[in-house]
């Protein structure tokens, strides 16, 4: 009976200081010296939030560079990944979709090597990275779309190729939604264009 | 293999000998009640916590109390979380702010037994599931409780080698308090900081409606007035055209639970996709961050053993077979995962289920430590390694999460394989074994064995089990061998408390809601009470000085036993099993077969 009552009043101040203070004071100071990064590094344009730079979108249109395909259509409450295993036919045949709609789609010849980061889903569901070598190829296919010149567009893309961070760690990535952003502003869009920015 | 790669194992791996004797020297004091740096600002906290729970710090336990207060404490916490999982309706809105509903009470009970476990085994995404209110006060405080609890559990073991003729074994409450204000706190308070500088989050705001770049038209089941999915004159839904301009980005106080999530060994998500998700794990430093704090105290724990018990040769033994498990594994995995695959066409790197920013050396690298440890965070999913890639992560769960264990849990487990080695090897040369001054003898040995069995018999038992009913064949996402895997991957992650998983089984069915929540349990607080017991007859046995007959257990001879020990013991116990999951599965995919 003793260990009972102690266990219930432990509880009760660990879930004080554990479960309310400490997360309390934690958010005081992320929101004093990370203000951005703790609220989701959010993006702005013209004062509307459009995204964050950690979590992927969707783009399919040609004048957009393409993100990591998502097991879970990239929706975000929850995310989700495929989940399967190596040995999955639904693996072998998305797999092959995937590498065929890349190369379809950037006028890649039919045999052309596409980045395994373009043919396989992430873990998140919601990567916001691709590999460089994965927005080099597509390159010419949003210069095209957009009318702008390849070198334009190959010179922002090569811009926004973060290397490892302190050269060390993890691997080198492109961030598409930031990328995607950067060449919005590379040139203004059309009128017909704008609808989908301002919504 | 690239330059980068090994440079990041070097840092990993020096990193984690440079700090095992400091952090675990000043563990081993915190654990013997002697002043440390935090005692000036923390010493009177530690005295409040005393008197407002009606705990007098001198008051020691017998080995049977200490156990009591271990099940009746968890009990308590399992009910709290239930509570907590259970009323979400009914939580304010600021901590609520998506109105999640009540949780199902059998995912309730899964998801508190999880959480006291130290398992921390998910069948929900707690982006979708549970409120702020439930994952700070409820799933965050018992990352902190079980993490100390498995802690306390080892120190009491180490005081039984060291006290003899004894039947006290320390006070359960102190262990606690010292254990989560002097070394889970403040290491949790550094690792958050650093997170959210990464990009994690940490704030109490509702979910952000961000205006997408590209909006979208997508295809969803039509419903009707009360939500149903209407069908069509075929028997399948309706679709209807959507358009998708909003992308709704989760928010909550997540970098405080992912430290101690990380640090504590404990591995539950504040997302559901884990240190995969890019709010969880935004770079490659974090990333490296969350590898080292999921095994720094464990390792650390180590140190402090040999500390608590005057050995540190013998604990350096101890660190050095389980650094060896933990590198084989990883070698395995990582020369698996690198092989092309026939199956998708020898595309290479591999990265379904892996994310960008971390490739697969970091990706493997994280399963296998996260495996090791009784962690069970992932930043990669598992159920799409390549089999023996995979096979590498259910080995170490098989082994019982021993190199370098969950903080407590590993430690203690391990300790059950030297009393195994040390009675065999004594039984050898035929002298009465003993393990640092303390004879080995029946009651001893017949506990480690029943704490290295509980584990194995609830994985084969349950497993069988789960493969010929239908309400375990149901749940399977892959199939062919694979599908074996997956099954056995959940049980072995279950009894031995890590908490990953083949993250492809529909794990949110009664079914085995139930059963792994029950595998949990019996996992956590058999292999516990076992100890104990062993503890308790250590204590009360005198210490005799070494002899000549004494096998040493602070050397290579002994290593090479105790490794043997681990070997034989889970290959016995389940290579058949792994031929029939992993092994064949390897096989299939040379041969190109698909399922």
């Amino acid at each position: 009976m003793k260990l009972f009552i102690q266990s219930i009043r432990q509880t009760i101040l660990w879930t004080i200081i554990a479960g309310v203070a400490y997360p309390l004071v934690m958010t005081g100071f992320a929101q004093l010296l990370f203000h951005k990064q703790a609220n989701g590094s959010l993006i702005e344009r013209n004062g509307q939030i459009v995204g964050s730079e950690l979590i992927a979108q969707q783009f399919t249109g040609d004048k957009y560079f393409w993100p990591r395909p998502s097991a879970g259509s990239y929706a975000t409450v929850p995310s989700g990944a495929s989940n399967l295993g190596p040995t999955s036919q639904a693996l072998q045949s998305n797999v092959t979709a995937n590498a065929t709609a890349f190369r379809t789609g950037n006028k890649l010849a039919a045999d052309a090597p596409v980045p395994a980061d373009m043919v396989f889903t992430s873990a998140s569901g919601l990567d916001p990275h691709i590999s460089p070598e994965s927005a080099r190829l597509q390159v010419a296919r949003v210069a095209a779309t957009r009318g702008i010149a390849e070198e334009q567009v190959g010179a922002l893309v090569e811009k926004f190729v973060e290397p490892p961070q302190w050269g060390i760690l993890g691997e080198a990535r492109v961030n598409v939604l930031e990328l995607n952003l950067a060449l919005d502003e590379l040139q203004p869009k059309k009128a017909e264009g704008s609808v989908l920015v301002k919504g | 293999m690239n330059a980068n790669e090994v440079i990041q194992l070097f840092l990993y791996f020096g990193l984690l000998i440079g700090l095992t004797p400091p952090i675990g020297g000043f563990m081993a004091r915190v654990f013997e009640g002697k002043r440390t740096l935090l005692s000036g600002i923390l010493g009177p906290v530690e005295k409040w916590i005393y008197r407002l729970s009606g705990v007098k710090a001198d008051e020691e336990m017998s080995w049977k109390r200490y156990f009591g207060a271990v099940l009746i404490f968890n009990v308590v916490g399992i009910i709290a979380v239930m509570a907590l999982e259970m009323t979400q309706t009914w939580h304010p809105l600021t901590l609520n702010p998506q109105k999640f509903p009540n949780v199902p009470w059998a995912l309730a009970l899964n998801t508190a037994i999880s959480f006291i476990t130290n398992t921390n085994w998910q069948a929900y995404s707690g982006e979708n599931t549970m409120s702020y209110l439930t994952q700070m006060a409820g799933l965050a405080v018992h990352n902190f409780l079980s993490a100390a609890t498995g802690i306390a559990i080892l120190v009491c073991f180490a005081r039984g080698l060291k006290r003899a003729t004894s039947k006290s074994l320390g006070s359960f409450w102190v262990d606690v308090t010292r254990t989560t204000l002097y070394v889970l706190l403040p290491f949790s308070v550094i690792v958050t900081i650093v997170l959210v500088s990464q990009g994690v989050v940490q704030n109490f705001k509702p979910y952000t409606d961000a205006r997408l770049v590209e909006a979208y038209t997508t295809q969803v089941p039509k419903t009707d007035d009360r939500g149903q999915p209407v069908n069509g004159p075929d028997g399948k839904p309706v679709m209807v055209a959507q358009r998708v301009e909003t992308q709704s980005i989760p928010s909550g106080p997540a970098a405080s639970q992912i430290a101690i999530k990380q640090l504590g060994t404990n591995g539950g998500g504040f997302y559901g996709q884990n240190s995969a998700h890019p709010f969880e794990n935004p770079t490659p430093f974090s990333n490296f961050v969350e590898m080292f704090g999921l095994i720094i105290l464990a390792a650390s724990l180590v140190y402090a053993f040999g500390t608590l018990v005057g050995d540190h040769r013998h604990a350096w033994v101890l660190f050095g077979v389980m650094l060896a498990l933990l590198v084989g594994a990883f070698t395995l995995a990582w020369w698996a995962e690198t092989r092309p695959n026939p199956v998708v066409g020898n595309v290479l790197p591999l990265l379904e289920g892996k994310e960008q920013r971390f490739g697969v050396m970091n990706s493997v690298l994280f399963g296998v430590a996260t495996t090791g440890t009784s962690c069970g965070a992932v930043n990669s999913m598992h159920d799409s390694f390549t089999p023996l890639a995979g096979l590498a992560p259910l080995w170490n769960l098989m082994l019982g999460c021993i190199a370098f264990g969950g903080v407590g849990a590993g430690l203690y487990g391990i300790m059950m394989h030297v009393l195994i080695a040390v009675f065999i090897a004594g039984l050898m040369v035929g002298r009465t074994p003993e393990y640092l001054g303390k004879k080995v003898q029946a009651w001893e040995a017949t506990w480690a064995v029943v704490a290295i069995l509980i584990p194995n018999f609830l994985i084969l038992i349950e497993s069988a089990i789960a493969c010929s009913a239908p309400a375990g064949l149901s749940s399977l996402n892959n199939q062919g061998p694979h599908g074996l895997s997956e099954i056995f991957y959940a049980y072995a992650s279950c009894a031995n408390n890590n908490g990953s998983a083949f993250a492809g089984l529909n794990a949110n069915t009664n079914f085995y809601n139930l059963t792994l929540g029950a595998t949990m349990f019996l996992g956590r607080f058999g292999v516990a009470f076992a100890v104990l017991a062993i503890a308790g007859g250590f204590a009360a046995k005198k210490t005799i000085s070494v002899s000549q007959g004494t096998l040493p257990t602070n050397g290579l001879t002994f290593a090479c036993v105790l490794f043997g020990v681990i070997l034989i013991v889970a290959a016995l116990t389940f290579f058949p099993a792994m031929c029939l999951g992993p092994i064949v599965e390897h096989g299939l995919m040379l041969a190109g077969r698909v399922f």
